[in-house]
């Protein structure tokens, strides 16, 4: 039998796991596994987690209350997937004590390790360019491309940083799009006007929403899946709405 | 038509890895995340415009290959499959027909619309279908997930 103070930490533990991995952008199922396994090495018995895409409550023997984590704000940082998969292996295996493995729990979350700005600005643009090339096999307009995806990062970027409201800033990137992709080929920069927003919208396309939505359904979590297609679709529609706007107008 | 496989699979790398970046994935996962995008691309880019097998099974096989490679890389370098599975389907999300729907929608070309609806529909569907797939596979090859017991 394990002491209180242990049976304590251990559930703290299982939530800030669970809470980091949805807060990043893990499927539901891992989640859960993971609590699972971290639950069933510190010793809890009868571990219970009950996981949404907006909180986690976990309850175990031998406690009065079940815990609760509230998430309020998600991101798509696959890098604290991985780093908190590697960590739950290691405690598994027996190579991390209990409260290190809380202390470098708390590490990965207080830690920001995305990539600089400038490299994201970069891939964005190439992705841009690359996928117009892919899907329209159009050459000539995608040095365009490369800039308007650019640009329009950035911008996505910056409104994110500075404001903090969802759907803002896909929207104003999107318009962004929009409207430069009028202006160069209005100047004759550029041939179709369809291929370039195409190219351009895709770095802003929900990629991580939509997998995991399919996922989660699949799997049979029925909370987490439709809401995670709702966030996806929101996207989606803030993007498309922006183009409606400046297409209205063309 | 070669010179033209080739670079199809190539941008489709630099896409893959470019969203990779993007959704911020750990560096040592780049160029494994890459080739999975990059073949399975290759496969579908084959499949779809010269064997004509149609949009959903053309999809749905190129989700099959990346659940399965997703999984034996996962195992391979120890990350979770969700690392390669996203950034490799980038090229398979209907972004374009999404767009084709809703410009389709704004010009008052109701009826393209709704073929371009469809389209998206048929495509998430044959995605999310390959994937379950993929995984069933994976399950067949390397045998049961193997559950903490919880009442221990």
């Amino acid at each position: 039998m394990v002491k209180s103070v242990d049976t304590q930490l251990a559930i703290r533990t299982a939530l800030l796991a669970g809470e980091l991995l949805i807060e990043n952008g893990s499927n539901m199922e891992r989640v859960n596994d993971t609590m699972d396994r971290i639950a069933a090495t510190a010793g809890l018995t009868s571990f219970q987690g009950f996981t949404t895409l907006t909180g986690v409550v976990a309850s175990a023997e031998g406690l009065p209350n079940a815990q609760v984590v509230a998430i309020h704000n998600r991101a798509n940082d696959l890098n604290k997937v991985a780093l908190v998969n590697g960590l739950s292996r290691k405690f598994s295996a027996g190579r991390l004590t209990l409260k290190q493995f809380y202390h470098r729990l708390r590490e990965v979350k207080r830690k920001s390790d995305m990539t600089p700005v400038v490299w994201q600005w970069l891939a964005a643009a190439v992705l841009s360019a690359v996928l117009m090339i892919v899907f329209t096999g159009d050459y000539l307009d995608a040095p365009v491309d490369f800039v308007i995806g650019g640009v329009s990062y950035a911008i996505f970027l910056f409104l994110n940083q500075i404001f903090r409201i969802k759907y803002l800033g896909e929207f104003a990137a999107s318009l962004v799009i929009g409207l430069l992709a009028c202006l160069a080929v209005s100047l004759h920069w550029a041939t179709n006007i369809d291929t370039l927003i195409v190219g351009a919208v895709m770095p802003l396309v929900p990629g991580v929403p939509l997998t995991n939505a399919m996922r989660d359904l699949v799997s049979g979590n029925l909370i987490s899946g439709p809401t995670r297609a709702i966030e996806a679709v929101l996207t989606a529609a803030a993007i498309g709405c922006a183009i409606v706007i400046v297409l209205r107008y063309v | 038509m070669i010179t033209k496989a080739i670079l199809q699979a190539v941008f489709a790398y630099v896409a893959t890895i470019c969203f990779g970046v993007l959704l911020n994935i750990p560096p040592r996962a780049y160029h494994v995340a890459g080739m999975i995008g990059g073949f399975s691309w290759l496969v579908y880019w084959e499949i779809y415009y010269h064997l004509h097998w149609g949009l959903a099974v053309s999809n749905m096989i190129a989700a099959i290959l990346i659940g399965i490679f997703a999984m034996v890389a996962a195992r391979h370098q120890k990350c979770p499959t969700i690392i390669y599975t996203v950034p490799s389907l980038v090229t398979f999300v209907p972004g374009g027909q999404a767009y084709k729907m809703v410009r389709n929608f704004v010009v008052g070309n109701n009826g393209q619309s709704l073929i371009f609806l469809y389209q998206v529909m048929v495509i998430a569907g044959a995605i999310t279908l390959g994937l379950g797939i993929g995984e069933m596979i994976n399950r067949l090859l390397y045998g049961p997930k193997k559950l903490p017991n919880r009442h221990n």
